[in-house]
């Protein structure tokens, strides 16, 4: 290395200094020639295309002009209308219908801090479920954007996501900005209609709440191969959970991924990847009862960090006329939190350092025997860790005092079957044996119907 | 020092006259464009054809391999009319390559040449898989084929320039032995105008247009819907008062629905291979007409 700088060193300023003296100033002004010459000789050979092309054209007219014995009926117009640059609309309408043997309003992950989003298996009975609203179009030759509204059943408007993404930059670079899901793992992105489950693996719940999104910048490289090699980065306000927002400038959290993909025959396509996430986060604050019975609100200052592995195998037998397909896909996460919990902030305001090292992973297979009909199967768990927490070390407090810390390893399974009449719409029945709680195993049946009406979307792998 | 910059400079040239030698690559929706795409480039074209004739190509997965074939394409060939809309948009925009974007030279729809038949006037999803630009299964008419080749001839060379004059060369070449070989399907074709037959899909349309056969009746009631059992049973009684002389499948179809049909209206399915590579006989485009007639003669005997 050090041999390499110091060779490279003197030729780079040796290049830069040169072109002062009188003996290379004539070789650039061969080299000028030169690229004068070429640049006349591209010239002269786009003007020769461009006759070449018309000259083409005008036989191509000639030729269709020429009679045929049974000419294809004439075009029909196309659509010259202001309304032709509206974006596409898409509407997504999803509802379920819930059968809970334990109560949903005291649901949470035995071992895990709240994540704050959308945990759990919803309520019970009838349900409407969010509706969605997508825009999506070019901007301009150089941007695309979309926008995805969420419509909570209770009539509150959220923006899910709003990016513009570039379409023309080189070399397989192109750069979100905006609100998105991050592109670590493999479910994160993808938007829950397209779920081949009601709802999200634990390990999604618990340690980001279902998705991750946030306000941010995301760069990916995808590597000039014909083996698929992607690699990414991500950084934003950092204020979703792991994170908090903390009023900072600058980055705030980053994620770094990388996503390796082919086929393995006609018909087995794979993807798999590794991915890296540092968030920040500052008086995290979460609701727990103490060893006495009494309501405190504890919370965490320090450092976050995930790594995520996944992968994905998709079999469509591409000599068969049936149909078939079986989709296996499994992912693993494993957060590492490191700092100070505080507890009671309201009372007793004790604090102390903290760290926990906490995993959680699914395997999910889901079969499409019959063109419309699929049946899924799916394993979750999760395992909360042996945490250190500095307030029971010192015998300050109890384990107790921290009931949602205490060491718990909740795992679920699910069986799902879903009918699509078409591309359109899906109906689902899934039923679980949930044992995310300390308590007993709450059996869940869920029956939901997803619809698409408006523009055609396009799936991801 | 001298060296040096004669040597940075040889690099740059080398770079810029590299792809003038090197074939273009060529990202192929269909085994049709592929084959169409060998014939009109040669050797100068690298093709990676994205489907296998014996899937449907509207419902394909974005698979990795494809968007990494989309990265380095310096064409892509689709077919349009919204029959790839489930998977192509995800390629384009994950390629990261504005080479191919809808636009650029480096994107070429097959149907921006061709004038589509079953133009809706009116489109709703209630009607089942329409497509509000018309029918894209246009394969299977061999004027659409002469009509595709030539502006893909321009596109080609548009996209390579140095081999400009080999893809007009190539090109009136191919135009030549197709009009040829045309001239040969219209006449195997004359003995089975008005030939009665039932489809499945209407992807074959333009197969039956071109020939003038008379499609009778479809086994989907709407595009892309399976047919009910009550739906069957109505086909069968008002065919057995106008029997058709044959039942045409498609290889990528499910056999199921015209076998069962077969049997009750007493019609023989005759197996078409759709798509260059459908059947072992169909290797490329011409084969793919000579035993879609020669199928369809053998049945109409």
């Amino acid at each position: 290395m050090g041999h390499v700088s110091r060779i490279i060193g003197p030729v780079a300023v040796a290049a830069l200094v040169t072109p002062v003296t009188g003996q290379t100033a004539d070789d650039v002004d061969a080299l000028r020639a030169e690229i004068a010459a070429l640049k006349a000789e591209y010239a002269q050979r786009v003007t020769a295309l461009e006759t070449r092309i018309d000259q083409l054209e005008t036989t191509a007219t000639v030729a269709a002009a020429a009679p045929v014995e049974s000419p294809p009926p004439a075009p029909s117009a196309p659509a010259r209308k202001s309304s032709a640059f509206n974006p596409s609309i898409s509407v997504i309408l999803a509802g379920n219908y819930a059968d809970l043997s334990q109560d949903p309003g005291d649901f949470n992950f035995a071992g895990f801090m709240p994540s704050g989003g959308e945990i759990g298996p919803g309520d019970r009975s009838f349900n409407l479920g969010e509706s969605e609203v997508t825009f999506a179009a070019s901007v301009d030759p150089y941007f695309t954007a979309a926008l995805t509204l969420a419509l909570s059943p209770e009539g509150e408007l959220g923006v899910e996501e709003a990016f513009a993404r570039t379409t023309s930059l080189p070399a397989g670079l192109s750069v979100k900005g905006g609100r998105f899901f991050s592109g670590f793992g493999y479910l994160n992105e993808i938007h829950a209609h397209a779920w081949d489950f009601v709802d999200q693996p634990l390990v999604y719940q618990a340690f980001y709440g279902g998705q991750f999104g946030q306000d941010g910048v995301q760069v990916k490289w995808l590597a000039p191969t014909d083996l698929f090699l992607e690699f990414g980065a991500e950084t934003g306000n950092g204020g979703e959970f792991p994170g908090t927002r903390l009023g900072r400038n600058g980055l705030n959290g980053a994620t770094l991924f990388t996503h390796v993909g082919g086929d393995l025959g006609d018909s087995i396509g794979w993807r798999a990847g590794v991915s890296w996430m540092d968030m920040d986060a500052e008086d995290r604050a979460y609701e727990d009862v103490d060893s006495l019975g009494n309501a405190v609100v504890n919370s965490f200052t320090g450092s976050s960090e995930t790594w995520v592995v996944d992968a994905t195998f998709k079999w469509t037998p591409a000599s068969s006329t049936r149909r078939q397909a079986f989709k296996l896909q499994a992912e693993f996460m494993r957060r590492t939190e490191d700092g100070s919990l505080a507890y009671d902030i309201e009372g007793a305001g004790l604090s102390d350092a903290y760290r926990s090292e906490q995993d959680g992973w699914y395997v999910q297979g889901v079969y499409q025997f019959n063109p419309r009909w699929r049946f899924g199967l799916r394993y979750d768990e999760l395992d909360a860790g042996s945490t250190r927490i500095g307030l029971v070390q010192s015998g300050d407090l109890l384990a107790s005092d921290f009931p949602l810390l205490l060491p718990a390893s909740p795992s679920r399974i699910t069986t799902m079957i879903d009918f699509s009449p078409s591309e359109f719409s899906r109906l689902r029945a899934q039923y679980a044996w949930d044992d995310s709680r300390d308590a007993e195993t709450d059996r869940q049946l869920l029956l939901q119907y997803i619809y698409a009406i408006g523009a055609h979307g396009a799936h991801k792998f | 020092m001298n060296a040096f910059i004669r040597g940075l400079g040889l690099a740059c040239a080398l770079i810029v006259a590299l792809p003038a030698n090197a074939a273009i690559k060529v990202l192929a929706t269909t085994s049709d464009w592929g084959s169409l795409v060998t014939e009109l480039g040669g050797d100068k074209v690298n093709v990676y054809t994205a489907t296998n004739p014996l899937q449907d190509v509207h419902r394909v997965d974005a698979k990795p391999s494809l968007v990494a074939r989309a990265r380095t394409a310096d064409l892509i060939v689709a077919t349009g009319a919204e029959l790839e809309i489930g998977w192509l948009p995800v390629l384009l925009q994950e390629s990261g390559n504005p080479r191919v974007q809808p636009g650029a030279p480096g994107y070429f729809e097959v149907t921006s040449a061709l004038r589509l038949l079953d133009v809706p006037t009116t489109v709703d999803r209630s009607m089942g898989d329409v497509h509000a630009l018309g029918n894209p299964h246009v394969q299977l008419d061999p004027r659409n084929i002469a009509a595709a080749a030539k502006a893909l001839s321009v596109r080609l060379a548009q996209v390579d320039p140095p081999n400009a004059a080999f893809y007009q060369q190539r090109g009136a070449d191919f135009q030549a032995r197709w009009q040829q070989a045309m001239a040969r399907w219209t006449a195997q074709a004359a003995t089975l105008k008005e030939v009665p037959v039932v489809v499945i899909h209407r992807d074959q349309t333009y197969l039956v247009h071109w020939i003038g056969m008379k499609e009778l009746a479809a086994i989907e009631p709407k595009p892309g819907v399976p047919p009910s059992a009550g739906y069957l049973a109505g086909l069968v009684a008002k065919l057995g008062t106008s029997p058709p002389r044959m039942i045409l499948r498609n290889a990528y179809n499910d056999p199921k629905a015209s076998d069962w049909l077969a049997e009750r209206v007493k019609a023989p399915v005759v197996l078409l291979p759709f798509s260059v590579g459908g059947t072992p006989e169909a290797k490329d485009l011409f084969g793919l007409f000579d035993d879609t007639l020669r199928r369809l003669q053998a049945a109409a005997k």
